[in-house]
Order: structure tokens, then C-alpha cells, then sequence
């Protein structure tokens, strides 16, 4: 292969990179991105960090699979069953999309209590970090709430039954109860009108108040920084320590001083 | 030093504001728990649980206000005030306003217009757009409801003392998703007024579909079809109560709970008679059915959602119900 002049392949990166010089330049977003992807975290942060963007990408999943489930699905009490049988079994890889979507659902509710669980683990929940507990707090609840309006849709037994007890449930709670459970069916009773309601709440009106509490979620998780392990002796952005020498093995000498540190 | 850095903003020269250690809390759960044990086991309990509550309560907030409660003793000493940085070119010089002079009336600069005018306008348009919205969301569940009377078939359909399951389209215009059920027995003729028993299928535990202890005759279904209801008759063969399949709760032949999770007796139809033909009207609760038959004492009440207690301490907790 022909080696370029170092002129040249300048000449061509320049080239290739002007677009994001171009909106660098503009709104600062190229900057933003890196600050937010290459920002300094503590050096022994271990597995257990990534819960978070676990649970962020679990609720990406179901984000776009709901997104293009929607496509097909009818909300309507005449077709809903049939629409999600339709999606099921003819279109192409709808079993897949549908399959995704629901075990997700699941996925997403798991990683976000192991996640919380690390979390209430080391401590990190501590000052200044209670409002970011807080906001996962209700994250995880309208994440739940999701899984119950989401149950309905497919319009079969299971899910009318299931979803006439849940609202049942709700409407035992005292003096406002009943005037809770009315609002959930949008009636007395469970109707057509339940059906486009649960609908809305599960396609648009929880996922854009979850989206929005995932970004004052980061937003505070970037301001406050990264939580090291609570045995940790140092902060984030201190060099990483020493490790220690190797043990030497019996009689074997170890290898020149500094061969297996950084 | 701190070496945490990373989890002060302040860099270190701040106090985490965290409340001292208390162990009160735990004695305030203790109470609460005892309250929700209460009100299953016991209002006893219940009492004994709001006293612990109250008073582990109150020595938690005693000791989480105790810092704010005490004035500090150390004097406020006001820093002589060193300009972190340099003045700003507009602090030099003359106010942008001249002040009133004497007996000047007080200036109501433009800037404190336009931010006030800006608010005020923003928040007018905002409660113009937010009210029919939330109006919307929240009142069509509470008006027009209720539904037509339901023409359940003439009286002679109905055979004496034993149980008919009758399934309806309760809002013809809604389709088959407003399709309910209700077991009617006649019970022949009180005095001279004929007599039924009309239950509805409704579960009071959490409204599942209770079924018929008994065999229903598919074989001898009829179909009515009245201005859209397409009624279905099956007649059962003796009847032995009724039973839900989703928590197991039991119901006598007159709707009295037996067994399970059911709060009181099962929901019924009021009905008419109408040309020879049963119509059967809305719904309503009952707490217990004494006697049974024609005879039976029914202890009504307007409806209630499942679940709910009609009578009772319990039945305080729902006194108004919303339009159904």
C-alpha cells in the first residue's frame, strides 16, 4: 500500500471532520457530547456502575420497539386483539419486536431495582446526591406505571381481568378511591374509552415524563460526578496508586523492576 | 484535605447537611406498621400504633429540627466586603435613573413593567390553555353515565326458584365491551307482585366474574335481540351459590359471602315488570341478605365499587361515591 504524504491525509481528516467543526462552532454540541462521554470518573469503579446506562438503554429498547409496535397496533376494543395477533403471527419479525417489547418491559424494571440496589449499597444516595435518589425514585415508579397501563393493550383475558383488579385496587383507597378509579377507566366502567386512555398514558404521556426525568437524572449525575466504592481512598481525577509490586514466587526472580506497572 | 472532593461541591468548604443519627424512626415505623396491622386485626392496635406513631414522631422531629430550632451562640461577623472581582463598567458612575427628588411621586420603571407584563401574560395563557385540558382529563368519567333498563325477557322465560344466567349488552352502542352478566332466579309471587332476584356477576372482592356453582344448559340458550342488547338466557341446572375463580371468594344463593375475600354481599339489578317482560334497572349494593327468596331481607345501599365496605367502620371510608 502506498503510503500518502502526512499532507494529504491532513488535508482529507480536515475534510471529513469540517461538518462537525461546522456545528461545533454554531451550538457547542460536539463539546457538550465530549464533556459528557469523556468526563473523569473515579479510577476503581467496578461492573456495578453500568446498571444506569443499563436501565437507560433497557428503556431505549422499549422506547423505539413501542415506537414502531405502534405502527400497527389499534386501540380499539374491536380490533386491539386482533391488531397484536396480527403483529404476532404475519407480519415479518413482529414476533421478535413483540417479544422484545414485553420481556423488556421486565428487563427494564429488573435493572432499574439492581440498580437502585447498588446504588443504596455504597452509599450513594448520601449528600448532595438525595434529589438524584429521588428523581430515580419516581423514574422506577412511573416505570411500574408504564408495565400496568402497557398490560391492558393486548385486550385479551388476561389483560382486561388483570387490569379490572388493578383499577379495583385503586379504587379501594379511602374517601378518593372511587373517584380515582372512575378517572383511570374513564367511567363507571371499563369501556372503549379505557382502552385509548391507557393507551395515551402508556405511549405518550409516561414515556415523555420518564424521558425528562432520565435527563435530570444525568444532568445530575454529570454535575455531582460519579460515586467511588465507599472503601475507596481517593476521588475522581487523583492518579491512579500503585499496584503493588508482583510476590515473588519462590526461587524465580521477579521480571525487571517496573515491567508490570503502568 | 478532604479527599472525597468529587462528592462536595463546595470543594470542601461546605458542611454536608445531615441530620445527626436518631434511632426514633424506627419506633415511628414500628407504629405505623402497627396501624396497617390494626386496621386488618384490631382497632385497638390501630389506637395503640397512632400513639406510638405520635410520639416517636414528634421526638424524630425534635431532634431533626434541633439544629434549626437553636439560634447559633458564634456572632455573625459581616466580612469586610473585598470585591471578588472587579467592578462592573455600569456600577461606575450615575444611577441609569436619577432618584425622585423630593415630593417626586416614586418611578415605576419600564424594566419592572415589561418582567411584570411578561409573567402576567405568560401565566394568563398558560391557566387559558391548562384548564379545558385538565377539565377534560379528569370530568367525562363523572358525567353521563348510567345506562338504559335492559329487557331481560318475558316472565314466563324465567323458570321458578332456579338460577338463569343473562348476559346483555349494557351500552348497545359500545359493543360487546359493555357486555354484562347477571344470574336471575324467580322467586314466584309475593302477595300478588311477582318476584325476582337479580344478582349481578360482579366479584365484590375486586370485580372479577363470578361464576355459577352449577351446570349451565348451553343446549337451551335463548337469544333476544332487544333494540341492540342481544340478551342470551341460559338456564342452570341447580345452582349451589357462586364462586370467582380469580381469588376464590364464595357466595351463597342469595349473594351472602361464604367464603374468601368478599367485603359484603353480591351487587343486584333493581327490576320491573313491564308488559309481562322483566326490565332490569341499575345497580346497587348490599351488605347481607337475610332470608332467602321471595322473603329475604336486603340490606341495600347506593352502589360501591368492589372491594369497598357498604356498612360498617370500613364504609366510613367511602362516603361519597362518584356518579355511576
Amino acid at each position: 500500500m502506498a503510503r500518502k504524504k502526512p499532507g494529504r491525509t491532513q488535508q482529507l481528516l480536515r475534510i471529513l471532520l469540517y461538518p462537525l467543526q461546522w456545528l461545533e462552532e454554531r451550538s457547542g454540541i460536539v463539546g457538550g457530547v465530549k464533556y459528557f462521554l469523556f468526563r473523569k470518573v473515579p479510577g476503581d469503579i467496578s461492573w456495578g456502575h453500568v446498571l444506569g446506562s443499563a436501565s437507560l438503554t433497557a428503556f431505549i429498547v422499549q422506547a423505539v420497539t413501542g415506537v414502531v409496535l405502534a405502527f400497527y397496533y389499534k386501540p380499539d376494543p374491536d380490533s386491539a386483539y386482533e391488531s397484536i395477533r396480527y403483529i404476532t403471527d404475519d407480519l415479518t419479525l413482529g414476533w421478535l419486536l413483540r417479544g422484545m417489547h414485553r420481556w423488556g418491559a421486565s428487563v427494564f424494571i429488573i435493572l432499574m431495582f439492581l440498580h437502585m440496589g447498588r446504588v443504596f449499597l455504597y452509599g450513594a444516595y448520601k449528600y448532595p446526591r438525595e434529589l438524584n435518589w429521588i428523581v430515580g425514585v419516581l423514574i422506577l415508579v412511573l416505570g411500574m406505571m408504564e408495565g400496568f397501563f402497557g398490560y391492558l393493550l393486548p385486550w385479551d383475558q388476561t389483560a382486561y381481568w388483570a387490569t379490572v383488579v388493578g383499577v379495583n385496587l385503586q379504587a379501594t383507597g379511602p374517601f378518593v378511591g372511587p373517584f380515582l378509579g372512575s378517572i383511570l377507566q374513564g367511567g363507571a366502567e371499563i369501556g372503549p374509552d379505557t382502552l385509548a386512555r391507557f393507551y395515551s398514558l402508556h405511549m405518550l404521556v409516561l414515556p415523555g415524563a420518564i424521558a425528562g426525568l432520565i435527563l435530570l437524572h444525568l444532568y445530575l449525575v454529570v454535575r455531582l460526578g460519579v460515586v467511588s466504592p465507599p472503601w475507596s481512598a481517593y476521588a475522581a481525577g487523583d492518579p491512579r496508586p500503585e499496584p503493588p509490586p508482583p510476590p515473588r514466587a519462590g526461587l524465580v526472580a521477579p521480571g525487571p523492576r517496573g515491567a508490570r506497572r503502568r | 484535605m478532604n479527599p472525597r472532593r468529587d462528592v462536595d461541591p463546595h470543594g470542601g468548604h461546605g458542611t454536608p447537611h445531615e441530620p445527626t443519627p436518631t434511632i426514633w424512626p424506627v419506633g415511628f415505623a414500628i407504629g405505623i406498621a402497627c396501624i396497617f396491622i390494626g386496621l386488618i386485626l384490631n382497632p385497638i392496635v390501630v389506637a395503640v400504633g397512632a400513639v406510638l406513631a405520635a410520639i416517636f414522631g414528634f421526638l424524630w422531629i425534635r431532634d431533626v429540627t434541633k439544629g434549626i430550632r437553636s439560634v447559633p451562640e458564634q456572632p455573625v461577623e459581616e466580612p469586610e466586603h473585598a470585591p471578588a472581582a472587579p467592578p462592573l463598567p455600569a456600577d461606575r458612575g450615575g444611577p441609569a435613573m436619577p432618584e425622585p427628588g423630593e415630593g417626586e411621586i416614586i418611578r415605576y420603571p419600564r424594566s419592572k413593567f415589561l418582567e411584570a407584563a411578561t409573567l402576567g401574560l405568560g401565566g394568563l395563557i398558560g391557566v387559558v390553555v391548562t384548564a379545558p385540558v385538565l377539565g377534560f382529563t379528569v370530568l367525562p368519567p363523572f358525567v353521563k353515565q348510567g345506562h338504559d333498563k335492559i329487557d331481560a325477557g318475558a316472565i314466563e322465560d324465567f323458570p321458578e326458584n332456579k338460577y338463569v344466567i343473562v348476559t346483555f349488552l349494557l351500552k348497545p352502542e359500545e359493543g360487546e365491551v359493555s357486555r354484562r352478566t347477571a344470574y336471575i332466579r324467580n322467586n314466584g309471587f309475593l302477595g300478588d307482585a311477582p318476584s325476582f332476584t337479580c344478582l349481578s356477576n360482579r366479584c365484590v372482592h375486586l370485580g372479577c366474574p363470578v361464576q355459577v356453582n352449577g351446570l349451565p344448559l348451553d343446549d337451551q340458550a335463548q337469544t333476544d335481540v332487544n333494540e341492540g342488547q342481544r340478551v342470551i338466557r341460559i338456564p342452570t341446572a341447580a345452582a349451589a351459590g357462586f364462586g370467582c375463580p380469580c381469588h376464590g371468594g364464595q357466595y351463597d344463593n342469595e349473594g351472602n359471602p361464604t367464603a374468601g375475600p368478599p367485603v359484603r354481599a353480591l351487587d343486584r339489578y333493581e327490576f320491573s315488570i313491564d308488559n309481562g317482560r322483566l326490565m332490569l334497572g341499575d345497580t346497587y349494593s348490599v351488605s347481607e341478605v337475610d332470608g332467602t327468596g321471595a322473603e329475604a331481607q336486603i340490606h341495600s345501599y347506593p352502589l360501591a365499587g368492589p372491594g369497598q365496605h357498604v356498612d360498617g367502620p370500613s364504609g366510613l371510608l367511602y362516603p361519597v361515591q362518584p356518579p355511576r
